[in-house]
């Protein structure tokens, strides 16, 4: 099991505040799940199917999505038959491994894309009430704390109220905010914005747009559109469209991520309210079903609470008792808290 | 594979089937498999499916199904009769308390849509109970809610009660009533903050809310496209605050909604309304027979037959039919169709009602208003005498025609080409009918 010993060395030699966020704000999905998974080994002894019937009930219960799960029972029910496996304990290191291997694709690049130079542009987008404009809040306390130079374009000119939402969130943080009146077109909101960024000589332009469910063909031209003036601005840009989901979102989250990712192709993902979720699970889905990384979670509340995702804390997070069982430091663990 | 309905996910099984004379046990247990996939796919609680998979199993595995010769049929049959038992088989009203003004509390989780269905139901309140309700702004913590409110109040003329975001919510909501009395409003709807069901001392003020004004619905606001944990947050806040409804929002989403099935089960309080679109007066009432089937993903039936029903004058459909049937149909005929499908709402909405057409087929299909207004133009542009006896339209006529629609002498041609086409088609289709009686045609899938 050198996968989690090798986690397990990481994240015990450095106890820093990341690690802490994660563990937190995984907190719900963690118990529940290995809760659970704890209950399925003590209930069943030996693998057969009605033990894979309720894993898989398990892990659709964390919203890991039917297809998903039942490729993973397949590679599972190989695997058991390629080791011999007949005892329920003996399986349980291999299922971890493999919901490991699902969710960190190595290689891929999580990190967000800035410029060196220049101005670097982020466009939002996403459905109703999933959280972006309090994530733009967020990415913009953030950049701030480098020191960068921040603008952000209120592009939600269609919800009541979500232009003030955004001043507000400027002035909490202590950025400026590109406007114009409600109603009016979010297109020539980006466009000023860029001119007003230049200006300012920004490092960093981030756009809010209108929520928007992604079968409504309209607004998803619209969202093509702003794009659209906003490469005609400035070629490059924009640098990073990131699609904002809601962790507790079902499997309706794939239909948003393909949609959205066809009309403004979307290079990462921002998961927020996972701290509220027991379910997380749809991070598997996606990185399974989808080619777009999960670049920024949401692990609670707080404004420093957004975070860069990173598939091994987010693992360590997730299975933290498992792997800590699976190295057999679990006990020394209680013990020293 | 995702988002496969349950009909076309049967469809498989029943291909498997084909050949043999009945339908077998094993059969039976690989097809309550596809049920049970397709509402999980659906995002119904595992639970709850796992439940009602069993109460189905043991209809199915009875008389109704084995015997049948129609198997898919039966099955499909009894999950959507379980499932609208399950679902709660009446509508259910929005409470009136006996003494005004009747208090409602919109609580949920962040991001639900509580404000937004705040303000349509005031509108709604307003414009089909004929009611004078106030609105209050408890939303203390999001940045701007309040401002979110009142511009939904001046957008509808309506007041709102607000004291800023630095009273506490609970004086809010028990000014907002006093002032309700006081200006003879009958409803006062408060809008809460949205907050996590597992945080306490949120989930407390909200309490402390209920306690204050003693409120006669307390509604829940869920997200229709909330995964496995709807379960938890309708469970919890059931229990902390004793719900009396719910609202589902987003349901004109593509999501098919199995959120509202779990929600329904585990809370036992009934869905009163639905949140169908950005505008402000798209809420309905929340029809819980029709749920059942777009979870099933087996299409709107219910409201389309319907909106049909309201919107086509049957005496006048029935003439048509003849017509159609001796294709002697004119383009004044055709311009009455037209316009009553038209009257039948958008028509991408209408097409995805129709069960067999799915997500899948319907996305590439884009429905252009703009193209029948253009014909609509090019019929209308037409004398009387021509739309009778299109045969003596003649290029000169052909010119008028395109002139008097704005339109290019092509798209005259196209339609009247597209016209003759369609006569035939319905004359192949009528003589068809007439030779083997009932069979062929169209048929839906297990209909």
């Amino acid at each position: 099991m050198s996968f989690f010993k090798k986690l397990k060395e990481k994240f015990t030699t450095q106890t820093d505040s990341v690690t802490e966020k994660f563990k937190e704000g995984l907190a719900k999905t963690r118990d529940s799940f290995v809760g659970q998974m704890n209950e399925l080994f003590a209930q069943y002894r030996s693998v057969d199917e009605e033990f894979f019937e309720e894993l898989e009930e398990i892990l659709i219960g964390a919203d890991v999505g039917v297809s998903t799960v039942l490729e993973l029972i397949d590679e599972l029910k190989d695997e058991v038959k390629l080791r011999n496996i007949k005892d329920s304990t003996e399986i349980a290191p291999v299922i971890s491994e493999k919901l490991a291997e699902k969710l960190d694709k190595s290689g891929e690049d999580t990190e967000l894309n800035i410029q060196k130079d220049g101005m670097t542009v982020i466009l939002f987008v996403g459905v109703n009430g999933v959280g972006k404009t309090t994530t733009i809040g967020k990415v913009a306390h953030f950049f701030k704390e480098q020191d960068k130079t921040v603008v952000m374009a209120a592009g939600d000119t269609f919800r009541a109220g979500a232009i003030e939402q955004l001043e507000v969130w400027g002035e909490r943080v202590g950025v400026d905010v590109v406007k114009q009146q409600a109603g009016s077109d979010p297109a020539a909101v980006m466009y000023d914005a860029i001119q007003s960024a230049r200006a300012k000589q920004a490092d960093i332009l981030l756009c809010d747009t209108a929520g928007r469910l992604q079968n409504k063909v309209n607004l998803m031209k619209e969202l093509e559109k702003v794009k659209r003036v906003i490469s005609r601005e400035l070629p490059e840009a924009p640098h990073e469209v990131l699609l904002v989901l809601d962790a507790t979102t079902g499997q309706n989250a794939l239909s948003q991520a393909k949609t959205f990712q066809e009309t403004t192709d979307v290079s990462g993902i921002v998961l927020t309210k996972l701290d509220g979720t027991a379910r997380g699970g749809i991070v598997l889905a996606i990185r399974n079903e989808l080619d777009i990384p999960v670049k920024l979670v949401g692990l609670g509340e707080g404004i420093e609470d957004l975070q860069q995702f990173d598939a091994e804390q987010f693992v360590y997070g997730l299975f933290k008792e498992l792997v800590e069982e699976d190295t057999g430091a679990g006990e020394e663990d209680e013990e020293s808290r | 594979m995702a988002f496969e309905g349950l009909a076309e996910r049967l469809q498989a099984t029943f291909d498997k089937m084909k050949g043999r004379g009945k339908v077998s046990e094993a059969d039976v247990k690989e097809m309550m498999r596809e049920v049970r996939l397709a509402l999980l796919e659906a995002d119904v609680n595992f639970k709850v499916v796992k439940k009602f998979v069993n109460d189905v199993k043991e209809r199915a595995v009875g008389q109704e199904v084995m015997k049948s010769l129609t198997p898919g049929q039966q099955v499909i049959k009894v999950v959507n009769e379980e499932l609208t038992k399950l679902m709660g088989e009446e509508q259910s009203k929005i409470a009136l308390a006996q003494k005004p003004p009747t208090v409602v509390m919109m609580v949920g989780l962040q991001g639900a849509g509580k404000t937004t269905t705040t303000g349509k139901l005031a509108n709604f309140l307003r414009k089909k109970n004929n009611r004078k309700p106030l609105m209050a702004a408890a939303d203390i913590y999001r940045p701007a809610a309040i401002d979110q409110l009142e511009t939904l109040g001046k957008q509808l003329s309506m007041p709102v009660f607000s004291l800023g975001d630095q009273v506490n919510p609970v004086d809010i909501a028990t000014g907002a009533v006093n002032q309700a009395k006081e200006e003879h409003h009958d409803y006062v709807l408060i809008d809460t903050a949205g907050r996590l069901h597992v945080d306490e001392d949120l989930m407390g003020e909200l309490q402390r809310i209920k306690e204050a004004v003693q409120p006669d619905e307390i509604l829940l606001v869920v997200d229709a496209m909330t995964g496995q944990d709807a379960v938890n947050v309708a469970e919890s806040f059931n229990e902390q605050l004793d719900l009396t409804g719910i609202v589902l929002t987003k349901l004109d989403g593509d999501t098919r909604g199995g959120a509202a099935l779990s929600v329904k089960a585990v809370t036992g309080t009934p869905i009163k309304f639905a949140g169908m679109g950005e505008k402000i007066d798209q809420l309905e009432p929340f029809h819980p027979e029709r749920m059942a089937s777009r979870i099933l993903g087996m299409g709107d039936v219910l409201s389309l037959i319907e909106k049909a029903q309201t919107n086509v004058d049957e005496e006048r459909a029935k003439e048509l039919e003849k017509k159609m049937r001796t294709a002697e149909l004119t383009f004044d005929d055709f311009l009455e169709q037209l316009e009553q499908v038209r009257n039948m709402g958008p028509l991408d909405e209408l097409l995805a009602m129709i069960p067999g057409a799915n997500k899948k087929a319907l996305k590439n299909v884009q429905v252009d208003e703009s193209q029948i207004g253009r014909v609509e133009a090019i019929v209308r542009s037409m004398t009387s005498h021509e739309k009778q006896q299109p045969s003596v339209i003649n290029a000169s006529r052909k010119r008028r025609i395109a002139k008097g629609s704005g339109t290019s002498i092509q798209d005259v041609n196209r339609l009247l080409k597209q016209f003759e086409d369609m006569k035939k088609m319905m004359k192949q289709m009528t003589n068809m009918q007439g030779k083997k009686k009932g069979k062929g045609g169209f048929q839906l899938p297990f209909m």
